[in-house]
């Protein structure tokens, strides 16, 4: 009888599939590639690959000026993309020791925190998406696309931003703004209870999140984790109370933590930190002075007021080689970190007094998140990895750079 | 932070100095494994995030290439860098097995520069496709050459 039973195992035991999930399926969120080794659904061994989107960020910004690189860092994560212009400003501002003017740090915050709320919003509604939830994907996206429509207001471009400049921000704020994202920001708190309240007892949605893609605070730390997918697993750790930059340390706000580390920890954090952002950006707004002036005066950085430049011979000069030998910082290297929505961007850049940068190098919050994704995966189901995948937020655009 | 402890600890093979307000160490590259593990355990620094590591290519120096670990800590919020010179090649001890981090982050490193790394579990390309010739972003290598995608071999 024994005998008869391993015959019929041997006879059941099928042989290892290999499946490649992606790169181009839209679970797989851009151009990400896994190739796994499936014994019956179950995941036993996964191979991530990536680079489909390489496109040379930091040999392109070697040969370009300072100024010329802030359109690059847009492609950086296209989900937030003002974030990016603003680290790498910061980058920038700090190897030439500048300080911006009151006003242009206002205004980058309140970028900032509407960036990180259509990335969290893109996020979440994406993952739940990949989980069968078409209705809370509506929701998330309607308020994305009133918030989209205020950065189109205030750059001409919805994506491809490159709203700041090195030494503060393009141009001030347009009349009304204020108005907008209120109104915004109703609809956002509106939308988050909304989602809430259909996702949170949602017996499908628990099954597939709670205990999901689990990771442990050390392993997360050992894996370079930062932003949300850390918070979710209790650490405390976030830039903005840390290390504060731009006064983010005089808004009341609170950091977010979850405890467990999974993927529904992750969705929540992020709705919690939407909600935190709201609150930053109310408060902001109320120092929004449009007297002030958005851009230092700053004559190494600064383009010269164009009637001077008609008038006055050091200002046409001045001029001329901002815009053609482009902004010379001092010899030196400079590493900036700031909190981006999906954890710590920073960018390490070295001078050598020329106006191009001898180096940048790009640290991509979702890098070394994306190395931790094939051991989550693995011992899982195939829906668990995509369902990790859509929590972790890897974007391709600053993952392959 | 006072890095002067790490002068203690490693005498005279370190040189340490400030750079846009953050702590910066110079150290020569054999110890590199040694001086993040001390780092990253000793109370005092506690540096138990590792960033990133990039490389420099400064091709008219000699050693060529210059190797940054950036380094935080959770616990003091503060951060170090941790720099090494590199000959071409040279191979740099991995660290890996200190940090889970530095697995990926070294695979870049090799893949843009070509710098290998002793023991590294899984030392190939991360970015640029397999059969990809070249370090892509040495300072030699051109900015405008071109490569054929090889054809895609049998999926195993």
């Amino acid at each position: 009888m024994a005998e008869k039973n391993a015959e019929t195992q041997d006879h059941l035991q099928a042989e290892k599939t290999y499946l490649n999930l992606g790169p181009s399926h839209p679970a797989m969120h851009g151009t990400l590639r896994l190739f796994c080794e499936l014994d019956g659904e179950t995941i036993v061994k996964a191979e991530p690959e990536f680079g489909y989107l390489h496109r040379g960020f930091e040999k392109h910004c070697e040969n370009s000026t300072y100024t010329q690189c802030i359109p690059y860092t847009d492609r950086l994560n296209y989900i937030s993309a003002m974030m990016n212009n603003v680290g790498f400003c910061k980058a920038v501002e700090e190897l030439l020791d500048i300080e911006i003017p009151e006003q242009a740090k206002v205004i980058r915050v309140i970028v900032c925190e509407i960036n990180r709320i259509i990335d969290h919003l893109v996020c979440t509604s994406t993952n739940i998406l990949d989980m069968g939830a078409l209705t809370n994907f509506w929701y998330y996206f309607n308020v994305r696309e009133k918030f989209y429509n205020i950065i189109e207001k205030l750059c001409g471009a919805r994506l491809t931003t490159a709203y700041t400049r090195i030494g503060g921000i393009t141009k001030p704020l347009y009349l009304g703004f204020e108005e907008e994202v209120k109104d915004c920001i109703r609809d956002l708190l509106k939308a988050i209870d909304d989602v809430e309240g259909l996702i949170s007892h949602n017996r499908i949605f628990l099954k597939r999140t709670v205990g999901i893609g689990k990771i442990s605070a050390e392993d997360a730390i050992s894996y370079g984790f930062t932003g949300p997918c850390l918070r979710a697993c209790g650490v405390n750790l976030d830039l903005r109370k840390d290390q504060p930059y731009y006064d983010y340390d005089q808004y009341d706000w609170e950091v977010v933590l979850a405890e467990n580390g999974d993927t529904y920890d992750r969705v929540i954090v992020r709705f919690y930190e939407m909600r935190e952002s709201a609150k930053i950006i109310l408060q902001a707004m109320k120092r929004i002075d449009r007297q002030a002036s958005v851009m230092t005066s700053d004559r190494r950085v600064a383009l010269p007021p164009k009637k001077e430049v008609y008038t006055n011979i050091e200002s046409l000069m001045n001029h001329f080689k901002l815009i053609y030998e482009g902004i010379r910082p001092p010899v030196g290297e400079v590493y900036s970190a700031t909190e981006a929505a999906n954890g710590e961007l920073g960018f390490f850049i070295v001078s050598d007094g020329t106006g191009t940068p001898y180096r940048v190098k790009c640290r991509p919050p979702c890098f070394p998140i994306y190395q931790a994704y094939a051991p989550m995966c693995e011992g899982g189901l195939i829906g668990d990895a995509v369902a990790i995948l859509g929590g972790l937020n890897i974007i391709a655009g600053e993952l392959d750079r | 932070m006072d890095l002067n402890k790490l002068k203690d600890k490693f005498a005279n093979s370190v040189e340490l100095f400030e750079d846009q307000s953050q702590a910066v160490a110079k150290i020569p590259v054999e110890k590199i494994h040694e001086v993040l593990a001390f780092v990253k355990s000793d109370d005092h620094f506690k540096m138990n995030l590792l960033m990133d590591i990039v490389a420099v290519d400064y091709l008219t120096q000699d050693p060529r290439f210059e190797l940054v670990y950036i380094l935080y800590s959770i616990k003091h919020k503060h951060r170090l860098r941790v720099k090494v010179r590199v000959k071409d090649g040279q191979s740099v001890s991995t660290v890996s097995d200190l940090y889970k981090s530095a697995n990926w982050a070294e695979r870049e490193v090799f893949d843009m520069f070509g710098i290998k790394f002793n023991k590294h579990p899984d030392l190939k390309r991360i970015l640029m496709f397999e059969g990809f010739e070249g370090y892509p972003l040495r300072k030699d290598y051109a900015t405008n050459k071109r490569q054929k995608i090889p054809v895609m071999k049998e999926i195993p």
